[in-house]
């Protein structure tokens, strides 16, 4: 027997009150229900005896102390799923937005999930193969890792994303199905994702999940549990390999700290919630892959810096719990470098172990590891030409500098379009490096240079 | 058991209402599902408890269960080469029991209790025990013999023992009656509390170091067995790869990894590379010294903060088997951070960065708790305890790595520029220190070489030097410098390159005995003191620097193996010859 609550006790932000409760449970659904007769839905976040609080997904506008009915389902949020929600485009919690009705469901999840238990894990190794020779090169991305995109606002993130998606492909030809959560994005940006996936003709291979900018920020913060849940559901119970696309996660911790801020808690740095660690990682470490099951999860979070500082909290938590992470930088995209991927910043964890012999080529490690330090001394030349001025640089660091512009211009830059090879992509890589003399590539040994080396001493 | 019932839910703090018969620190189940919980806060108005599991779905008015005792770890054979969670429930049996997500409310024994054991038993009846006497013995691993030892709160003498054969975990093998005539049976285990230390007899100098076989720590700053370090660095530095490298290759006889809110991927990582890897001295595989506890980012925050005192106590209790145990734990600022996400849970009033006021008194208590000792049983034993630290924003002045810092002797910090730069291990050699290096001067002169100590600083001053000299190259460029100041730069890139950095895939570099290190430098820096006759005759070292022999020293770590130490002789005729040949 469901009891009816007649009266709230108070309302602050996007958090209800209600006072005597009986036998609330911690994180059960509630629903609402106006006087105009317009439903809600809420989540009890914090129970203080017979006091109550719940968190209101489309926010509390037009919610008065007496005007609302409310209702303790006694289960906790939990979404329908079944194979036929690819190609569908829902909201932020998960609930069908395309006009296509109701998904009849094969199941019912859970949003939060349970963490994968590290025994049952199996550790990524297979590299997919994005088309992009940074990324392919110098921070690839494994099957089941969580890859994400540290971006600046007007930053060419969402072109790359979206290159990213029509040109994965893996070693072993098996197709990607997308799951793809926007939190906070401008409705325009949301258009262009999915006119780009229509244009690709991949839409029958999309979920799409819409928070948009001017969306309830409660229910921004229920979004990629949302998404995590239909891409864990469709890669372990339907064998999918499932990449995950979470734009803007900025957006998401700001709706964090705003719903933190109404519950009266003690903020961290930035006034971040101080668990804001915590609640990241329950999102970013559901990406992966399970000992003995076909299937995937591998993601790809977007996140635009506040004002370019990579030491915000935003990304600095985001980088500590990641496998590795995508840095976009500025100085690139001026110069007109598309996609201005900031190599040195950029690393890929699992990517030692999903590289050489066997999974790309047996060269791919040096070849990386060297076209990294020869570009990180092109930076130390680059700063010393701009006291000195070029004119005055040794000839090693001429070189250099010759080096470092041909490595943006032919290596970094490449069209929307163009879909290189890893051999391509391998060879370009030694092709550069050949304008250097051969005693300045200390991180290669004889034999490989032998192989590969194709400049004059 | 006696039962209360919840009022308050909020995260993972529950409170009952009301004054209560619980203790502060009591373990207590929680729901009707049981989870496990620890008292945290006692008032006359209400109990405040900490839940180690996700309290979605708690009600209001569920029961709580006392357990009347502290948190306790379960010490027995079979630790070895399992992977717990924070409070030590075994992985695999949960993946057994759940699938491959962990579920919530199981209790488990955190040893297998049906495995036995070849038990040797050393004691006869009459025998007088005190307690960590050891009173039988049995192989937990090929590699590790498991010492089983009275608990250290128990003496008396021993009235019956079993003959030696095989034995399960809870079998009885001896009775021993108590100096207050209570008897008691002994079996293979004994229990713990967590966050309180073991006790010993009494402390030991730390006056040997802990071999690594990575050159910028072996050589330039050492860590002592006994000892306690930080790695500090920002995503991306290379904390999780030296903490590997040092699990992988360091010379304690046990290894207590601790995951502490870090990557689900890594610990599987360790698991699957340690089974396939040997341990160089005993050639077994690794996972045979060691215990894995992995308490990922996204498993419950107050596990996550119990994990590092499980793994302490593990530690200590190999330590009082007299083995040399070290424990990584990986990263200490996760748990600061369960300490202050708790702290704001509960309301107190936080200190700096909204970090609990008590932060600097838990990291002492837990970094005071790494030593050389001697053991209650007459053993010597060790825990080094290797703490990384990732500070918000790879900013060091943050709460956690300065006082990481004053209670650690030894500092390795990571440097951003320098892993930018893939130079790993990326230790920077001018923010780094080890205190220890006094101390363990005369086990490096007893044991390697008289000269290291003398070399090891000439090796330092050089790096130095070239700091100072960078300010002006990175001005006016290195053309214009005097040959002299050109020498040091051109030596101290050879250090940087060719001793500092280290492949830790590459099979000869991973792992470099002390001996072939010392040859490096001392090569080196032979090197270096005959290029100085170069210069003093007024000849350009560019004519020196064409003839390869930095170039060839640089490559020295690869191109010499491990076990050929002779092949320096030829190295250091091939530099005379050099050098002379300019000279001449």
């Amino acid at each position: 027997m469901l009891v009816r609550h007649l009266k709230l006790s108070g309302v602050n932000g996007s958090l209800a009150t209600l006072s005597g409760v009986e036998k609330a449970a911690n994180e059960e659904i509630v629903q609402m229900r106006l006087s105009d007769g317009t439903a809600r839905t809420g989540r009890v976040v914090k129970i203080d005896g017979d006091e109550v609080s719940v968190q209101v997904f489309e926010g509390t506008r037009g919610i008065s102390m007496a005007n609302t009915e409310t209702v303790f389902t006694g289960r906790p949020m939990e979404i329908p799923l079944s194979p036929e929600i690819l190609g569908r485009v829902f909201d932020g919690l998960g609930r069908p937005i395309d006009g296509m009705g109701e998904v009849f469901p094969a199941e019912v999840r859970e949003v939060n999930g349970s963490p994968i238990n590290p025994v049952s894990r199996e550790y990524p190794r297979n590299y997919i193969h994005t088309g992009i020779s940074s990324i392919d090169a110098l921070a690839t991305l494994i099957r089941g890792q969580k890859l994400p995109i540290f971006s600046g606002s007007g930053m060419k993130h969402n072109e790359l994303a979206v290159q990213i998606v029509r040109q994965a492909s893996t070693a072993d030809g098996s197709d990607f199905a997308v799951v793809f959560a926007a939190m906070g994005v401008k409705n325009d940006v949301a258009q262009y994702f999915r006119a780009s996936f229509e244009e690709a003709n991949v839409m029958h291979r999309v979920v799409m999940l819409l928070n948009l900018a001017n969306d309830p920020i409660v229910e921004r913060i229920m979004t990629p549990r949302v998404a995590l849940t239909i891409a864990e559901y469709l890669a372990f119970t339907r064998h999918m390999h499932i990449l995950v696309i979470l734009t803007d996660m900025t957006s998401y911790a700001e709706a964090l700290r705003e719903f933190s801020g109404s519950k009266g808690e003690i903020p961290g740095r930035k006034g971040f919630p101080g668990y804001l660690y915590s609640d990241l990682a329950s999102i970013y470490e559901r990406a992966g892959m399970l000992k003995g099951v076909e299937g995937s999860v591998t993601q790809i979070p977007i996140l635009t810096m506040p004002n370019d500082d990579i030491t915000h909290p935003i990304p600095d938590l985001t980088g500590y719990i990641t496998e590795g992470q995508i840095v976009l930088g500025r100085d690139l995209d001026y110069k007109g470098v598309y996609p201005p991927v900031d190599v040195l910043p950029s690393l890929s964890r699992l990517m030692k172990d999903g590289i050489g012999a066997g999974f790309t080529r047996a060269d791919h490690a040096d070849l990386s590891n060297q076209l990294l330090a020869s570009y990180a001394k092109v930076q130390d030349a680059k700063a010393l030409a701009s006291v000195i001025g070029e004119e005055e640089l040794s000839a090693d660091d001429k070189l250099l500098m010759e080096f470092g512009r041909a490595f943006e211009a032919q290596f970094l830059n490449q069209s929307f379009t163009e879909n290189r090879s890893m051999d391509e992509t391998l060879d370009l890589g030694w092709s550069l490096l050949s304008m250097l003399p051969r005693r300045m590539l200390d991180r290669v040994d004889e034999k490989t240079l032998a192989e590969h080396y194709t400049g004059n001493e | 058991m006696t039962a209360y019932q919840i009022y308050g839910i909020n995260g993972p703090v529950v409170t009952v209402r009301g004054e209560t018969q619980l203790q502060m620190m009591e373990t207590v189940y929680v729901g009707t599902a049981r989870l496990i919980g620890e008292v945290i806060g006692l008032t006359k108005a209400q109990t405040t408890i900490q839940v180690y599991e996700d309290t979605a779905g708690l009600t209001v008015g569920e029961p709580v269960y006392a357990t009347g005792s502290a948190m306790r770890v379960l010490l027995g054979p079979g630790l070895l080469g399992n992977i717990f969670d924070g409070i030590q429930r075994p992985l695999p049996a949960l993946e057994q029991a759940f699938g491959a997500f962990i579920g919530r409310g199981a209790q488990f024994s955190a040893l297998d209790t049906e495995k036995t054991f070849d038990v040797h038993l050393c004691v006869q009846a009459g025998d007088r025990l005190c307690g960590g006497d050891v009173y039988a013995t049995c192989p937990e691993t090929d590699a590790i013999e498991h010492r089983v030892m009275l608990s250290p709160d128990l003496s008396g003498t021993v009235q019956r023992v079993q003959p030696d054969g095989a034995y399960r975990l809870l079998d009885t093998v001896a009775v021993l009656q108590t100096d207050d005539g209570r008897e008691v049976e002994l079996n293979l285990t004994q229990t713990w509390p967590i966050r309180t230390p073991r006790p010993v007899q009494k402390r030991l100098p730390a006056d040997r170091p802990l071999i690594t076989g990575q050159r910028v720590i072996d050589t330039v700053f050492p860590v002592a067995k006994g000892g306690a370090a930080a790695i500090p660095g920002g995503f991306g530095t290379g904390k999780t790869m030296t903490q590997h490298q040092l699990a992988k290759w360091c010379d304690a006889d046990i290894i207590i990894y601790v995951g502490c809110g870090e990557r689900g991927n890594e610990m599987t990582q360790v698991l699957t590379e340690f089974s396939e890897l040997t341990d160089p001295r005993t050639g077994r595989p690794l996972l045979d010294r060691t215990v894995l506890i992995a308490n990922t980012s996204n498993m419950p925050v107050a596990a996550r903060e119990a994990s590092i005192y499980t793994g302490i106590t593990l530690a200590e209790y190999y330590r009082d088997m007299g083995y040399h145990t070290a424990l990584m734990a990986d990263s200490t600022s996760r748990w600061a951070e369960a300490l202050r996400e708790i702290s704001g849970r509960l309301e107190e009033m936080p200190a700096d960065e909204g970090f609990p006021a008590y932060l600097p008194s838990r990291l002492s208590e837990f970094y005071e708790r790494a030593g050389r000792v001697e053991t209650l049983g007459q053993r010597e034993g060790s825990v080094t305890l290797i703490g990384a630290v990732s500070p918000q924003g790879s900013d060091f002045s943050e709460p956690v790595t300065q006082n990481t810092k004053r209670f650690t002797r030894c500092f390795w910090a990571l440097d951003k520029s320098l892993a930018y730069a893939r130079h790993y291990p990326a230790i920077n050699w001018s923010l780094s220190y080890s205190e220890y290096t006094g101390e363990l001067q005369n086990w490096y002169r007893d044991n390697v070489s008289p000269e290291f100590s003398g070399d090891r600083d000439e090796l330092c001053a050089l790096l130095q030097e070239e700091n100072a000299l960078m300010e002006i190259v990175k001005l006016i460029g290195a053309d214009v410098l005097p040959d002299d100041q050109k020498l040091v730069m051109e030596t101290a890139r050879v250090i940087r390159v060719g001793f500092l950095q280290q492949n830790a895939f590459h099979a000869e570099d991973t792992f470099v005995p002390l001996d072939k290190q010392f040859q490096m430098m001392h090569t080196i820096l032979h090197l270096h003191h005959r290029a100085k006759e170069v210069v003093a005759k007024q000849i350009p070292i560019s004519v020196l620097l064409k003839t390869g022999i930095f170039d060839k020293l640089t490559k020295m770590k690869y191109d010499i193996p491990n076990d050929r130490l002779d092949l320096f002789d030829a190295y250091i005729r091939e530099i005379d010859a050099a050098i002379d040949g300019v000279l001449r």
